[in-house]
């Protein structure tokens, strides 16, 4: 049955998991300047799962659950990120197709997901949960930096050469059908409405159609359709790379348990 | 974060700015600057103890805006800083190494220009 703990999980995956993708560019970021920004930008999000995943163990109360088992011992159908997150940088349809890092659908996914975070994490700052409230105000002036780097990039690729111009617009078709799934009702958000410690986020869709809409306009880009099959990350039914991404993340923790530095 | 912030920190306008680089940008009819030509820029930060701003270093970025997003992330990743600064490089006249003993030789050996040979009255204290 879903319950309020699995909106946090939801929370958490969802930072954990981009921020595990956007570490990827780690050592191989278009500019050094870049390559930082991603690594500060994957830490912060990090930071922000860590946070929930300690609450959520804190709550348990079960005396065995802990952030690390959270986060490296629990499999895909386990996690409620969504879909979006997971997906690899790059637009390639195949799953068995390795393309090089596409830096444009990087921008556009930490641009489409931050512009709906900024309003969530605003939201959630008065929530009747002090610890998620607190945890919100936090993660509310880091996701608002992240906003304006990726808004930054949008508007300089879009409005930049005609190579990233059309880079820039491949990922953002790429990328927006998955956006449907922010507008999904879920069992675990209905629960942490009701308890007044959770928010919907379906409330901020029609801000959040207005700043992709105004970005994607001054960056002289077309703001593709949202529509076609609607992924259910959320649900624990994920895309074939999130076991990838689990995969690389859990190896160590799972063959050194409990291991520490 | 307002939609009216993010536009002033858009660099739409200032990215159209001539840059430092002067060869001109062949880089189709948009004419973005390409990564070479982003000019070069020296970063100021004041730290949270310290009253002036305090050269840390460079970076090459396209315009202003650009340059201060990439200082922050470059050089306030561990809290050094409340403030940013960034001039463009090619602003800064410097003076020449080789006119190093023309220019600064010759206070070498004027030592009374130190205030080192007066005595300090009790009632001035530490100066």
């Amino acid at each position: 049955m879903a319950s309020y703990q699995d909106y946090l999980l939801h929370l958490a995956d969802n930072a954990l998991i981009l921020g595990q993708r956007n570490a990827e560019w780690c050592g191989h970021g278009p500019i050094l300047e870049e390559d930082l920004a991603l690594a500060n930008n994957s830490l912060d999000l990090i930071g922000q799962a860590r946070l929930l995943y300690q609450h959520v163990a804190a709550v348990r109360r079960d005396g065995k659950s802990s952030e690390d088992l959270l986060a490296y011992f629990r499999d895909v159908p386990d996690f409620k990120n969504y879909t979006l997150l997971e997906l690899p940088h790059g637009t390639a349809l195949l799953p068995t197709s390795r393309g090089d890092r596409d830096y444009a659908v990087t921008i556009a996914r930490n641009f489409l997901y931050s512009a709906l975070m900024v309003q969530v994490w605003a939201a959630l700052a008065a929530s009747t949960d002090a610890q998620l409230a607190a945890i919100a105000s936090k993660s509310l002036k880091e996701v608002q930096y992240h906003l304006r780097h990726a808004h930054d990039w949008v508007l300089r690729l879009g409005d930049g050469t005609d190579a990233s111009h059309a880079r820039m617009q491949a990922a953002f078709d790429y990328l927006m059908p998955f956006t449907q799934e922010f507008w999904t009702e879920s069992a675990m958000e209905t629960a942490a409405v009701k308890t007044g410690a959770g928010v919907d986020a379906t409330a901020f869709k029609t801000e959040w159609e207005a700043m992709v809409s105004d970005t994607l306009q001054a960056a002289t880009l077309k703001v593709p359709a949202s529509r076609g099959f609607v992924t259910t990350g959320k649900h624990g039914v994920h895309s074939e790379h999130l076991g990838f991404v689990l995969a690389e993340m859990q190896s160590l923790a799972r063959a050194h348990p409990e291991a520490v530095w | 974060m307002s939609t009216t912030d993010m536009s002033r920190a858009g660099p739409s306008q200032a990215a159209n700015a001539p840059s430092g680089g002067s060869n001109p940008h062949a880089v189709g009819e948009r004419g973005g600057l390409s990564l070479k030509d982003w000019p070069l820029w020296e970063v100021f930060v004041r730290s949270k103890q310290g009253l002036e701003h305090k050269h840390c270093g460079s970076l090459h970025a396209s315009d202003a805006q650009h340059a201060l997003q990439m200082a922050r992330d470059v050089y306030t990743r561990r809290q050094e800083g409340v403030s940013i600064w960034v001039v463009p490089s090619k602003s800064i006249t410097a003076s020449a190494p080789e006119d190093k003993d023309a220019l600064f030789e010759p206070a070498a050996d004027k030592i009374y220009r130190h205030p080192t040979f007066y005595d300090i009255p009790e009632e001035v204290g530490h100066m």
